[in-house]
């Protein structure tokens, strides 16, 4: 088979001053017609960069120095502007990872895609309007007359992400790179997207380059797979050979980080419940002036949940199935409408101010984002120490305390002096655990704790948070959408849609005889679900 | 509809304001020492006869109590009655009514100079970014901000209309020319060439400033990638893609800037000895005219909410997002 798109030897240079000075070397790929490469890395990999070096839209100060890229007997590393422009978007095409922000907000969905055939081919208006409405019915939006008069805020992430991909097909091009497609999606889309984007590069026949961190999605999508470390390419070959069989250590420890979906055996656990979640409730209503054009949303519809001491209580679903706004009003960051947490037989919700302040430290969160948790202009010490500091602890003490934790939760002691954006984000989300720590808490709530984390950052702080587990007996009621990662740290789990839960129970039952229609259509999106790592 | 409803919205909550500025400007002349009576009686050549200034109080209702002034004043605004000035000795809505055109106008042609230059310069800067064109730019447009806006009049004549005799030094028109039809429009815009340069110099310099730095930050949004990736060239990339988004920053910025605005007319109408609401402004407090100045407040305070209520709308239209409720 010939190669549609070849990169021989491509290397592109970082500026002066930057960690390293290639962002990628001497990485050479061919892509063939009729197959799906995946190009997998964690993130600073140089995956993304080397889609933005084919499409020569490298950042500013990032350029190529050496090596060529290969496509329809061009060389596009040393082409002018000129010859890149008539390639980009028709010989080849891209799709980004945000849907949110990667169209116009200002322009209709139909006006942007018909901007491909206005720049490209030229066409009348009538033949783009009806061209553009044909490739929204190809990638089976819902509507796609009224898709097309939309503007993106008005589609659903899927939505907009299959209005991407028809944008990028519209003129039918050789070469499709997809820039982590799926990630922003929830994991039901995604397997919705990813079944769009095979279906439609089979019946094309296009090439298609896919950029992901997922081992899963690799395992769901791929043909053959590349894998990139430090801008190098460490190992490729066919999907089944690199995913089964990987040669190269790096390959072989991403490979193991992926966690299975399976549960392991199940935990003892106690009869002593700690926390017990009763009917909360909360409900949202934003806009309206004077009673006009309110909206009301139930973000959280009378849940009920045990927490045993010492297990962790999972709690999965999609994006506004209400499972973070559960969390926050279990700390009273969100106060609930209705229904009660009782911490040991105490109700939180009952609780005065300055009583709340005091149990307060009973119950401590771990938040997503380990950049944006995380105050910038104070040291890292200090956040840990700030705690122990407002419940009466001498300032002294409270740093002692935090060098403690410190290396509790595996970072240097000495780390304390330092501020936030000098750690990465793995180290940060140690940072995080050690604050919440640093109040001796009893329950742990942590808020998709891993998911901006890359997969082998993810298990070091699962592994991290299982020890402390059992070292300080703490029972954590654990959110997340990802549910490989809630099938290994959970030992019961509940699944939400819409602000309910629809089905809990032990992990290990749940995760294999799903009993509610909606959980089991969670599991079955899992993309690769067959794939698990050979222990 | 939506842009209506929201349109709507915002006038109504306009409404408290306005009775707020206007009940505030009455209590704050009461302050201030003397009174119409006294300012006519110095102007008929002073003259001390108590009975003549007690008759005047009592025709102009300036013998009742503050409460009672006030309430009538309030009660004649919802009849849309804006009172009679006893220093032009006619109504103030004819008083008003003979200055507004050339406020409005020097107002407006300020405002589309400063736009659409603060527009220009403004994606030129952004698009060479550090580069000299952006340095000049950047330079120029911070001697603009720093500079006092009389200064700038007064040297423009200097050089314009004294050294160069280009243009005229002040005034609306030519006095006694007798220009009529498209002469008589030639001639009022020679003379608000200067003034309007002055006055939008300023906010040119503002303008911008935002105009550049909202570019850059939209250049970096992923939807531009996305367009540089379908194969755009750089000048459809800013043209469709970032202009208007850009812009949005820019245009809430105007409605905000509308009454600095005709703030700084009074000071440019003063210069250019202009016949504007500004000089007029200045003129009532002297001559404590009282009903004329609430008057100008009232009319002032309608066009800084209309001009808002325009740029909501054109802001609406913009950026579909705005009122669609999220």
């Amino acid at each position: 088979m010939s190669a549609v798109l070849s990169l021989q030897g491509l290397t592109v240079a970082l500026p002066k001053g930057a960690d390293r000075a290639h962002a990628l070397e001497n990485v050479s790929l061919d892509l063939n017609a009729n197959e799906i490469l995946c190009v997998v890395g964690e993130s600073g990999s140089g995956k993304s960069m080397t889609a933005s070096a084919i499409m020569r839209l490298l950042p500013p100060g990032v350029r190529i120095s050496g090596g060529a890229v290969r496509f329809e007997g061009k060389d596009l590393a040393t082409a002018d502007e000129r010859t890149m422009r008539a390639i980009r978007g028709a010989g080849i095409a891209m799709v980004f990872q945000e849907p949110m922000t990667a169209l116009n907000p200002l322009r209709t969905v139909g006006d942007q895609i018909g901007e491909m055939f206005r720049i490209h081919a030229g066409l009348p208006a009538k033949q783009i309007a009806a061209r553009t409405l044909a490739l929204l019915e190809e990638v089976r939006i819902p509507h796609p007359a009224q898709a097309a008069r939309a503007y993106p805020h008005e589609l659903s992430g899927g939505q907009r992400q299959r209005a991407m991909i028809a944008m990028a097909l519209a003129l039918d091009p050789k070469v499709l790179i997809a820039d982590e497609p799926t990630t922003a999606l929830d994991v039901t889309t995604q397997a919705q997207i990813l079944h769009l984007i095979r279906d439609l590069q089979r019946r094309k026949g296009t090439a298609v380059l896919f950029i992901t961190h997922d081992f899963g999605v690799v395992a769901e999508i791929a043909d053959r797979v590349a894998v990139m470390q430090h801008g190098v390419v460490v190992e490729q070959g066919a999907a089944s050979q690199v995913l089964h069989a990987p040669q190269h250590p790096y390959t072989k420890a991403l490979v193991a980080a992926v966690p299975p979906l399976h549960a392991p055996p199940p935990r003892p656990l106690s009869d002593d419940t700690i926390l017990r979640i009763e009917s909360v409730q909360k409900t949202y209503r934003t806009g309206g002036f004077l009673g006009r054009g309110a909206r009301v949303t139930h973000a959280v519809r009378g849940v009920t949940l045990d927490l045993p001491r010492g297990a962790t209580l999972g709690v999965v679903g999609e994006s506004g199935s209400g499972k973070s706004t559960l969390a926050r009003c279990i700390v009273r960051l969100i106060e609930p409408d209705g229904g009660a947490i009782r911490l040991e037989g105490t109700n939180l919700l009952a609780l005065r101010r300055r009583e709340m302040r005091q149990a307060a430290r009973r119950v401590q969160m771990v938040f997503q984002d380990p950049f944006g948790s995380l105050n910038p202009r104070r040291r890292a010490g200090e956040l840990v120490a700030q705690g122990p500091i407002v419940h009466g602890a001498s300032p002294a003490a409270a740093m002692a305390r935090a060098k403690e934790l410190f290396a509790l939760v595996g970072l240097d002691p000495a780390a304390t002096e330092r501020y936030p954006h000098e750690f990465s984000g793995g180290q940060r989300q140690r940072i995080g655990l050690a604050r919440a720590l640093a109040l001796e808490p009893e329950v742990l709530v942590a808020d998709e704790p891993v998911s901006a984390l890359d997969v082998s950052v993810q298990a070091q702080v699962l592994r991290l948070l299982a020890e402390l587990r059992e070292r300080l007996n703490l029972s954590i009621v654990f959110i997340t959408h990802d549910l490989r990662v809630a099938a290994q740290v959970c030992d019961i789990v509940a699944v939400m849609k819409e602000g309910e839960v629809v089905e809990h129970g032990p992990i290990g039952r749940v995760f294999t005889d799903p009993q509610h229609a909606y959980t089991q259509a969670l599991l079955a999106s899992v993309p690769g679900r067959d794939f698990a790592p050979a222990a | 509809m939506r842009v209506f409803a929201l349109a709507g919205r915002r006038l109504a909550a306009s409404l408290p304001t306005l009775l707020i500025i206007l009940v505030g400007v009455f209590l704050l002349l009461q302050l201030a020492p003397g009174d119409t009576v006294d300012a006519l009686m110095a102007q008929m050549g002073g003259g001390g006869d108590a009975q003549v200034a007690a008759d005047l109080r009592a025709f102009y209702g300036l013998d009742l109590s503050v409460p009672a002034q006030l309430g009538n004043y309030l009660w004649r605004l919802v009849r849309l009655d804006l009172g009679f000035s006893s220093i032009y000795g006619k109504p103030v809505a004819t008083v008003i009514l003979e200055r507004l055109p050339a406020t409005l106008l020097l107002m407006a042609s300020a405002l589309s100079f400063a736009f659409f230059f603060g527009l220009v310069l403004g994606v030129l800067a952004a698009r060479r970014v550090n580069g000299w064109p952006d340095t000049l730019i950047s330079t120029l447009g911070l001697v603009f901000y720093a500079t006092p806006s009389f200064w700038f009049g007064l040297m423009a004549i200097v050089l314009f209309a004294v050294h160069l005799e280009w243009l005229p030094a002040g005034g609306f028109e030519e006095i006694g020319a007798g220009y009529t039809g498209l002469r008589r429009v030639l001639d009022i815009a020679t003379h608000l060439v200067l003034p309007t340069l002055t006055l939008g110099l300023i906010f040119l310099a503002i303008y911008l400033r935002i105009m550049r730095a909202s570019m850059l930050e939209v250049l970096n949004l992923d939807f531009v990638r996305t367009a540089r990736a379908k194969g755009l060239d750089e000048t459809r990339v800013v043209v469709k893609h970032v202009l208007r988004n850009a812009m949005l920053p820019m245009v809430t910025l105007v409605g905000l800037q509308a009454g600095t605005m005709l703030g700084g007319s009074v000071v440019v109408e003063s210069v250019f000895s202009l016949p504007g609401l500004g000089r007029l402004a200045y003129e009532s407090v002297v001559q404590r005219d009282l009903n004329t100045l609430l008057g100008i407040v009232f009319v002032s305070a309608l066009l800084v909410i209309t001009v808002n209520f325009i740029v909501d709308l054109l802001y609406a239209r913009l950026d579909p997002r705005i009122g669609a409720g999220g």
